[in-house]
Parts: C-alpha cells; sequence; structure tokens
C-alpha cells in the first residue's frame, strides 16, 4: 500500500466543509456548557421526562445507523461477497465514526460522566443497561482495531503493525467478534424497554422488541451505508457503484421483508391489529413509520428498475432511515408516558446534537480524503 | 427479618405529619410551590421529597369525601429500578429496604424509566447528581427503630412489622371488616409484590394507583432476553466461523 499523503484531489475546504466546522464548533460550546452547568440548566430534561433527545438520537439511533458496519463485513468476510469489498472500509469509518459519536453523546448524557467506567468494575449482568455498555465499548475496541491499519499507513515506521492488523488471523476474529457485539447491543437497546410493558403502546409493547430492534437496525444500517455511497461519490466525483448500489438496494428490500413480516407476526399474535386503525395519534405515527417508512420502501425497493435509478434510490432508502429515527423516537417516548413530563429538547440538547451530526461528517470528509478508504475500489477496478 | 409497612388509607386525616418527620431526618429543605389547584403539596414528589400526601377528593353515598394517600418508594421484592441499574447502585437489602448508592451510580437514570412506580428522582440542578428516593430510612431500621414518619405518625396508619406479620394484619382487617375495606391489598401481587402493601375504602384507581401494573416481577421481563444473549452470542460466532471457512475455502491469502 503507497503512503501517499491525499486519495482524493478535490478541494478538502469547501464552503460546506466551513459550516460543518462552526456547527462542530457551536456543539463543542454547548457540550462545555452542558460539563459546567449541568443537566438541569442544559437541557429540558426533567423528572416527568429523564431521557430525552441525546438518548433517543444520539445513542438510540446513532447506534442503529452505524449497523451498516457489521452488516457489510458480514457480506464480504463471512459471506464472502465480493462485490462489497469497495464499500467495507467506509462502511467502517462510518460505524467507527458512529460509535464515537455514540459515546460522546453518551457521556454528556450520565449525570457523572466521570465515573463512565463503573460498569467496567461493578459488574451488574442483571441489568440492560450494563450489557449495553460492555456491548458498546468492546465493540468501539473492534472498529479501532479495524480502523487503526488506515492510519498506520500515515506512518510508515509502523507498517510491520500494519500488515499483522491486516492479516486474516485478526481480521476475522475482529470481524466476527464485531457481529457478535453488535447483536448484543442492537438488541438489548430494545431490550432496555421490555421492563416498562404497562407503558408502551400495544403497537410498540413487546416481549419481542429486543428482536424487532436488531432486525430494523439492519435495514437502518444498509439504507445508511447506500445513501453514503451515493453522497460521496457525487462529493468526490466519482461514478456512483451501481451494481454496489443496486445490491445494497435488494439487501435493504430483504432486510425489511424479515423485519416488517416479523412485526407483523408478532402485533397478529397477541391481537394487536385493530391498534393500527384506530385513529390516535399513536395509530397514525405507527402507519408513518411502519407503513410509509418500511413497508412501502420494502415494496418499491423489490423493484430493480427502482434499485438502478440513483434518485428513487435515495428516496426509499431514505425514507427507511426516517422510519428507524422514528421507531426509536416511539418507543423512547411512549416509555416515559403518565410521567408527568413534557418535553421539547432545549437549544444546547440540539446543538450538541448537530454538532456531532456536523463533526462525524466533518471526520468522515477529513478521513476519505487522507486515508485509503476508497483507495482499495480504484486499485481494483 | 424482612420488614414491611401497611398503609390503611382509611386512617389518615392529611396532617402531613410523616412529610415533615421525612424531611426533618433526612435534612431536606422545606419547598414553597404556591397554590396548584389542589390540597396535594407538594405537587410531585422529587428529589428532597420522599414522601407526600395526596389529597384526593370523592363522592360517596352523595356526600363528598376525602382520601388521603401516602406516597413513597414501595420497596419493590424483586425492585426493576436494582435489576435496571448497570453498575448495582440500587440494591434491596434483606431487611427490606431499597438502598442507593450514590458512589456507585454513573447518572444513566434507567431506574427513573425502569420503576413501575416513577418513584427515582433526579437532582437535575446539581453538578454531582444523585438519584434520590425513600429509603425506608434504612438506617433506622438497621439500628432497630421505625422508620421517621410512621413514628411521627398520629393516627397509627402504617403498621412496621415483620413482611408476613402485616400482610396477615392486612388480611385481617379486610376479613373483620365487612364492607369497610375493598377487596384489594395494593402490592401483595403488584410488580411481583411490594415491601409496603395498601388497604383502602375506595377503588385503588380513584386514588391515583396505577393498577396496569403487571403483577409479576419485572426484573423477569428484561432477564428472559438478556439471560439468552451469551448463548446465542456462542452459538453465532460459532455459525459464523463455521459459514466463513466454508465461503472462503480455496481463496488466497492476498484477497483480504
Ligand atoms: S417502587 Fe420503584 S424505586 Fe421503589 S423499589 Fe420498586 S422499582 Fe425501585
Ligand atoms: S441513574 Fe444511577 S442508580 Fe439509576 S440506574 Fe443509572 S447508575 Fe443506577
Ligand atoms: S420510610 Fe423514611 S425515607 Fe421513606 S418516606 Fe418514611 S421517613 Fe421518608
Amino acid at each position: 500500500m503507497t503512503s501517499q499523503s491525499r486519495y482524493h484531489s478535490t478541494r478538502f475546504f469547501t464552503p460546506s466543509t466551513w459550516v460543518l466546522l462552526l456547527l462542530l464548533i457551536i456543539g463543542a460550546g454547548a457540550a462545555l456548557y452542558r460539563l459546567g452547568a449541568g443537566l438541569g440548566p442544559a437541557t429540558n430534561l426533567s423528572d416527568g421526562n429523564p431521557w430525552g433527545l441525546w438518548i433517543t438520537f444520539d445513542v438510540l439511533t446513532g447506534v442503529a445507523l452505524a449497523a451498516g458496519g457489521f452488516t457489510i463485513t458480514c457480506a464480504v468476510y463471512i459471506l464472502n461477497w465480493k462485490k462489497y469489498k469497495p464499500i467495507t472500509r467506509a462502511a467502517t469509518l462510518t460505524a467507527f465514526l458512529g460509535y464515537l459519536l455514540v459515546m460522546i453523546g453518551l457521556f454528556l448524557d450520565i449525570g457523572k460522566p466521570w465515573s463512565f467506567w463503573h460498569a467496567w468494575v461493578f459488574w451488574q449482568p442483571h441489568s440492560v443497561m450494563f450489557e449495553i455498555v460492555v456491548c458498546l465499548t468492546l465493540y468501539f475496541l473492534v472498529l479501532l482495531l479495524e480502523f487503526l491499519p488506515w492510519l498506520l499507513t500515515k506512518f510508515s515506521s509502523l507498517s510491520k503493525l500494519q500488515r499483522i492488523l491486516e492479516s486474516k488471523a485478526v481480521i476475522f476474529p475482529l470481524v466476527i467478534a464485531g457481529i457478535m457485539l453488535s447483536y448484543g447491543h442492537q438488541s438489548s437497546l430494545g431490550g432496555l424497554f421490555l421492563i416498562t410493558p404497562d407503558r408502551l403502546h400495544p403497537l410498540w409493547s413487546t416481549p419481542m422488541l429486543h428482536n424487532l430492534f436488531f432486525l430494523s437496525a439492519i435495514c437502518a444500517g444498509l439504507a445508511m451505508v447506500s445513501i453514503e455511497t451515493m453522497l460521496s461519490s457525487n462529493a468526490f466525483g466519482k461514478e456512483p457503484e451501481s451494481d454496489i448500489l443496486e445490491g445494497l438496494g435488494r439487501g435493504t428490500a430483504i432486510a425489511l421483508l424479515v423485519y416488517t413480516a416479523a412485526r407483523m407476526i408478532d402485533l397478529g399474535v397477541r391481537g394487536n391489529i385493530p391498534y393500527i386503525f384506530e385513529g390516535s395519534g399513536a395509530s397514525q405515527l405507527f402507519l408513518f413509520e411502519f407503513g410509509i417508512c418500511a413497508v412501502l420502501p420494502m415494496i418499491f425497493l423489490a423493484a430493480k428498475t427502482i434499485r438502478t435509478s440513483l434518485p428513487s434510490l435515495l428516496f426509499f432508502q431514505g425514507l427507511v432511515l426516517i422510519g428507524v429515527v422514528f421507531y426509536r423516537f416511539n418507543v423512547v417516548l411512549s416509555s416515559q408516558q403518565q410521567m408527568g413530563g413534557t418535553y421539547f429538547p432545549s437549544l444546547v440538547e440540539i446543538a450538541v446534537t448537530v454538532g456531532l451530526v456536523a463533526g462525524g461528517v466533518f471526520l468522515y470528509r477529513l478521513a476519505v480524503t487522507y486515508l485509503p478508504i476508497f483507495a482499495p475500489a480504484e486499485h481494483s477496478k | 427479618m424482612a420488614k414491611g409497612v401497611l398503609v390503611d388509607i382509611t386512617k389518615c386525616i392529611g396532617c402531613r405529619s410523616c412529610q415533615i418527620a421525612c424531611k426533618a431526618w433526612h435534612n431536606h429543605e422545606a419547598g414553597y410551590e404556591g397554590l396548584n389547584g389542589t390540597y396535594t403539596m407538594p405537587n410531585q414528589l422529587s428529589a428532597d421529597t420522599y414522601t407526600r400526601i395526596s389529597f384526593v377528593e370523592g363522592e360517596r353515598n352523595n356526600q363528598p369525601t376525602w382520601s388521603f394517600v401516602k406516597n413513597q418508594c414501595l420497596h419493590c421484592q424483586e425492585p426493576a429500578c436494582a435489576s435496571a441499574c448497570p453498575v448495582g447502585a440500587l440494591q434491596k437489602t434483606k431487611e427490606g429496604p431499597v438502598i442507593y448508592d450514590q458512589w456507585k451510580c454513573i447518572g444513566c437514570r434507567y431506574c427513573m424509566i425502569a420503576c413501575p412506580f416513577h418513584i427515582p428522582k433526579y437532582e437535575w440542578d446539581t453538578l454531582n447528581p444523585w438519584v434520590q428516593k425513600c429509603n425506608f430510612c434504612a438506617d433506622r431500621v438497621d439500628a432497630g427503630m421505625e422508620p421517621a414518619c410512621i413514628k411521627a405518625c398520629p393516627m397509627n396508619v402504617m403498621y412496621f412489622d415483620d413482611y408476613e406479620k402485616v400482610v396477615q394484619e392486612a388480611k385481617n382487617r379486610i376479613a373483620n371488616h365487612p364492607g369497610k375495606y375493598i377487596n384489594h391489598i395494593y402490592g401483595l401481587n403488584e410488580a411481583g409484590g411490594t415491601s409496603w402493601i395498601y388497604i383502602s375504602d375506595r377503588p385503588f384507581q380513584e386514588l391515583g394507583f396505577d393498577t396496569q401494573v403487571v403483577k409479576a416481577s419485572y426484573p423477569s421481563f428484561t432477564w428472559a432476553s438478556l439471560s439468552k444473549i451469551p448463548w446465542k452470542a456462542v452459538g453465532f460466532a460459532a455459525a459464523l466461523s463455521a459459514i466463513a471457512v466454508f465461503r472462503n475455502r480455496g481463496s488466497r491469502k492476498e484477497d483480504v
């Protein structure tokens, strides 16, 4: 592997990069304010609504969107579908950055950020939260190890370490560990709400919640990887890899089929189908989240003409993402019903969340420009 | 021996001595809320209000009636809050109280989500926030005393004793006063049973009790999924390794 300094000749500092940087700085300022002033002044959280935007979006949704990492490495390394090799690094990079942001979000959200490490010392294996914290940190380590070799290309003296990390003997165990850990925490994020069965609306309350979170995360991960592949080929003036995108679209359709079928069967078995049509706010949210953002894309993505047209692919994959975001919000917010709170995120909460997303895009650009993320694809062409 | 408390709602006169005693014992500031449209004061439990009497108006034989309901942590036999806590900061002691170790707590607030009775509250306005809730005066109980609120009550609303005796007393009172009490001991089965139980002359849902609470141990809901994860993960790993070996057979080293 060459150690050239740049992998893309496009200008790094475009106006949009400056906007990202600005949002990032505002977000960092808001995060400092939260650390200095405490949760009360910085957020709109209260006893009636203890979990807000940060847990719902930065953590729960962030983890789901980063599911592309383990999904693609599974396809490439385990199933040996070589076609997706060119996007493995980008998918892993997204997952790595995604989890970095999730960790920062979680760090800011917990009341005592400095005691983050306690879960590692005071084991409490009966707690879903414990399982999540452990799997999350371990998986972050896995992603770090997968990411490290590309960073090491910058340091020629460490090329030996780089070769070791890229050897089969290291990659395969890492990939398998990554899939196990992902299953563990992706499902457990739904598992958190198994303990509030009486508060969740029947459309969301189910003893299968953890499995549904896992299945929907796979859909979200695939949709995220497709969108990112489309957008970054656009941004870096490459040809969109239509063959890969078509395959990802098919993958999303299949994942959606499994997820929607599982959810319908679950609703049916427990006799909750009538709630879909009761016309309440909850049923409308469900129809949007599930009908428009899961069933609809499933049907359309099953058609090859849709999968081969970039704009419609972008549209339907986008719907899938929105659906998963809504799924997470619906579950978290309804788990806090009857606690007596009203909630809308504060400016600080919004600024931090926007800053985290902007920071993620910024780091992604930085990595793609200076590290060999898309490079292997160009070599193999 | 595990302790328990029977709260006999019919006996309470709403003097709020227990509220004051609890604040005094735990050095909590008195608060001022202003008028809030009810006689319940303060309107919510909070980080420095472990207990309060809620004033519930009602009607009986066309006459207006009042009920006064003491709210505090119910000290579940299998507490959802303790099973939710990632660091074991909340613990059920064998004496009955569910107690909190602020040093272990990381502040994730999952206990607040998990508690079926919405009891744990948070110190939102400090930089080193703790979770706060009634601790059954564990320090007093350990020393052989009764909880501060019970000691202060002039009407003997609360009967504090070994849990089994408390349950028996509740059953006796219902049996010995036909027509007075409704036939429901709140907390006997709710959330798998709680150390504090209630008897009443009015249906519990009228008094602000959540009667949707599932009559089973809450930790079992999450444990059903959690306990299977290690096995599933190991199964996954074995299956994936087998598939990987099969699918990648014969591929050359440099393909990776
Ligand atoms: S009532 Fe709530 S806070 Fe009290 S022990 Fe039960 S679950 Fe925990
Ligand atoms: S907020 Fe503290 S006590 Fe509550 S679950 Fe989290 S770590 Fe445990
Ligand atoms: S038992 Fe103790 S902590 Fe709980 S309400 Fe009574 S006085 Fe307060």
